[in-house]
């Protein structure tokens, strides 16, 4: 199963300069979209609060795991967990990791999230809800709609 | 529009089609209630003949809506929730999202400092 999302993005910007707006805390939550509590430290976990619209009242937690200046830097988190009234706690959680390299252009990110196997399989039918390709639950309320009426 | 979307269109195309069929409608509100269903148990309380009850199920099978478990010397129909397609919704609500924070950080980056 495939258990790994990776991306790979050329930013016309030095190496020195995208590890910034990488591991400095405010400098990440202007492009991520979260107000972050604190300085990102290795090994210590630090909150946020989500600034993406629609999603102010959710909070991001995650816990820096490695800080190699200026080519490596990892965290872990419980993704898409946007449902404030939901414990994510008891969840694996899964490993972003970013890593730069100096290229023509400027610099190389690649960025890898990984162990979406170990999340829990109803968190996939939350994503399912919440995407457009949720009809198969339109389905679902099809057949429990014509069931009601017959 | 991508390819892989207009692909998964033209699937969703051919699901809508073969929905359209009342007694299609009637076998998936039967199975859409959780249980495993033999042809028999779909049969009953219908004006059908197993034949055509094995038909319609057939062209909800084709299209991965329905699929049938052996169980015995019988056939079970279950509505098919789809696990793999659910993962790889996921995958793709969260690969979405990379996609909009790194085309902000690259702008953010790309910008002055501030």
């Amino acid at each position: 199963m495939e258990d790994r999302i990776e991306k790979r993005i050329e930013i016309a910007a030095p190496v020195a300069r995208v590890w910034r707006a990488l591991t400095d805390s405010r400098q990440f939550g202007e492009w991520f979209l979260v107000k972050m509590d604190g300085p990102f430290v290795a090994g210590e976990a630090v909150g946020g609060q989500l600034t993406f619209p629609g999603y102010e009242h959710v909070r991001m937690e995650i816990v820096v795991k490695t800080i190699r200046p200026t080519s490596y830097f990892s965290y872990t988190w419980h993704p898409y967990a946007v449902d404030p009234k939901k414990d994510y706690s008891q969840e694996t959680p899964t490993l972003v990791e970013f890593r730069l390299e100096e290229a023509r252009s400027g610099t190389l990110l690649v960025v890898t999230e990984s162990g979406f196997d170990k999340l829990p399989k109803e968190r996939y039918a939350d994503a399912f809800r919440m995407n457009t390709r949720g009809w198969e639950q339109q389905l679902q309320q099809i057949g429990a709609y014509v069931t009601r009426a017959s | 529009m991508s390819p892989g979307r207009r692909s998964g269109l033209a699937a969703k195309a051919k699901v809508f089609a073969a929905l359209g069929d009342e007694t299609r409608l009637l076998l998936l509100a039967k199975l859409g209630k959780g249980q495993c269903c033999s042809i028999s148990e779909l049969t009953e309380g219908t004006r059908l003949t197993r034949q055509a009850v094995t038909k319609h199920l057939r062209v909800l099978e084709r299209v991965r809506v329905v699929h049938a478990k052996r169980a015995g010397r019988e056939n079970l129909f279950v509505l098919d929730p789809e696990p793999m397609e659910e993962v790889a919704a996921y995958l793709e609500t969260v690969s979405k999202q990379w996609d909009g924070a790194l085309a902000r950080l690259k702008a953010f980056a790309e910008s002055d400092e501030r």
